[in-house]
């Protein structure tokens, strides 16, 4: 198994998976680092690109006019950079900013959706990965919006 | 006092407020010490406290060393009677070793906490206990221990945090997880740097809403729990907050492969009695007051997303 194979099927996003689709999958890969400070996606940028953090930690922030950038959340070890790569029109919505230097895997996205519609097998095994991690950050963005701190005393 | 009041467990014992460290704008920490109520040089106090009995007279001075009455086991909490206001449970939030005061942590979000809130150094109120379940710190000997706490829940959990590392040797990897509103209202923040400075702790804060001083985490506590190494087959999670927070880090500590057999919470409900006789603080079969506030996920975790309870 080659190098960058063998670092991906180790990731926990693709912990288990088939043999023959981590070969396809790792096609698409390449190793990369962000210094601190780094961007890794650009709000509006084309979704090219997503990543599959191995060390460090990632800011996704949304910035304002007049105003410092917003971090909504932060991203570290084991988590993946970026989910707009998978619908259409394919383009990031905020900005991921390497709080300090990030040791990653970058994913080409049009590679990684080519293949999957060519391999549906790969396609689905890959959707299924995608819609626990969203379903995850969905759960965590809904009790983070309530606030649960403003109230009572435990 | 008569031993028959001295006895009657509803009668609080008073207290000085000996020190008021603000936590931020609505948050409190207050040091207290038993007041004497045998001073040589005044005649005691009437037998039935009227209201007004309750001004203690500056003869009644705090002991210069304060008696050893004031153990109690990490978890457990306190009646505080704001006279003329009214009752809260509070837990205790300070180190379980240190006998010579009590502390506690206080938020005011209703009449009688915010009385609290604003009492002065030198202010007298009335304290029963301590009552209820503590943290299973001894059967958490020998394991990892996690904690989880979500905005003022740090409080009740600091005193198993202090036990744990004051005898650190006794245990596996500590981890302490902390999650907080933003970062102006992280809580004992002091505290939580001299405790990431350690070598043998694994902190981490999250902020569910950062600013542009904060370089640390965003997002929810829970979310932590994935990030930080211990031996969930080997380990005991201890977790408070409010119930919502709760209920998300016992799904995220499953996740992690908990047994919900060494995951405790420390529950909130209305009390009033503290002593298992009113009902007030009834949750499904428990009494949180008697049977807790502490209490494991096995035995209360079906109930936690029951509205009814």
């Amino acid at each position: 198994m080659a190098g960058l194979e063998k670092i991906l099927l180790q990731h926990p996003f693709f912990r288990g998976l088939e043999t023959r689709l981590g070969a396809l999958v790792a096609g698409c890969c390449r190793n990369v680092l962000f210094e601190a400070g780094g961007y890794l996606l650009r709000e509006g940028a084309a979704a090219q690109e997503f990543y599959l953090v191995r060390q460090g930690s990632v800011a996704l922030e949304v910035s304002a006019p007049g105003r410092p950038a917003i971090v909504f959340l932060t991203l570290g070890k084991d988590e993946i950079v970026g989910a707009s790569w998978l619908a259409p029109p394919y383009r990031w919505t905020c900005d991921a900013r390497a709080v300090n230097p990030v040791h990653a895997l970058g994913i080409d996205a049009q590679c990684l959706r080519n293949k999957c519609e060519a391999d549906h097998d790969l396609g689905y095994e890959l959707l299924k990965r995608c819609q626990s991690m969203l379903i995850r950050r969905l759960h965590a963005t809904r009790l983070q919006l309530l606030d649960v701190y403003g109230g009572a005393s435990p | 006092m008569s031993a028959v009041l001295r006895d009657d467990p509803f009668v609080p014992q008073l207290y000085r407020v000996t020190r008021r460290t603000p936590e931020g704008a609505d948050t409190v920490t207050l040091e207290l010490v038993p007041v004497s109520l045998d001073p040589p040089a005044v005649s005691a106090p009437p037998a039935v406290p009227a209201p007004e009995a309750f001004l203690v007279p500056s003869e009644f001075s705090t002991p210069a060393t304060a008696p050893a009455v004031l153990s109690f086991q990490p978890g457990q909490f306190n009646m505080l009677y704001a006279f003329g206001v009214g009752e809260i449970a509070v837990s205790l939030s300070g180190d379980p070793a240190d006998r010579t005061r009590i502390v506690h942590t206080v938020r005011a979000v209703g009449a009688v906490s915010s009385a609290i809130v604003a009492m002065d150094a030198r202010a007298i109120m009335g304290i029963r206990g301590p009552y209820g379940t503590p943290w299973p710190v001894d059967e958490a000997r020998g394991r990892d221990v996690v904690f989880v706490a979500g905005g003022l829940g740090l409080a009740p959990l600091r005193p198993a945090i202090y036990h744990v590392l004051t005898h650190r040797d006794l245990y596996g990897k500590v981890a302490i997880l902390v999650g907080m509103r933003n970062p102006a209202e992280i809580l004992y923040r002091p505290l939580l740097e001299q405790w990431r400075a350690r070598l043998d702790v694994a902190l981490e804060v999250t902020v569910d809403r950062s600013d542009p001083t904060w370089h640390g985490h965003v997002g929810v506590v829970p979310s932590l729990v994935s990030r930080v190494d211990f031996d969930a087959a080997n380990a005991i999670a201890m977790v408070c907050g409010p119930e919502i927070m709760m209920r998300f880090t016992v799904n995220a500590l499953s996740d992690a492969g908990m047994p919900p057999e060494r995951v405790y919470l420390s529950m909130e409900r209305n009390m009033k009695c503290a002593i298992g006789l009113c009902g007030h603080c009834q949750f499904g079969p428990s009494f949180v007051c008697k049977d807790g506030p502490v209490m494991s996920v096995r035995r209360i975790g079906s109930l936690l997303a029951v509205r009814e309870v």
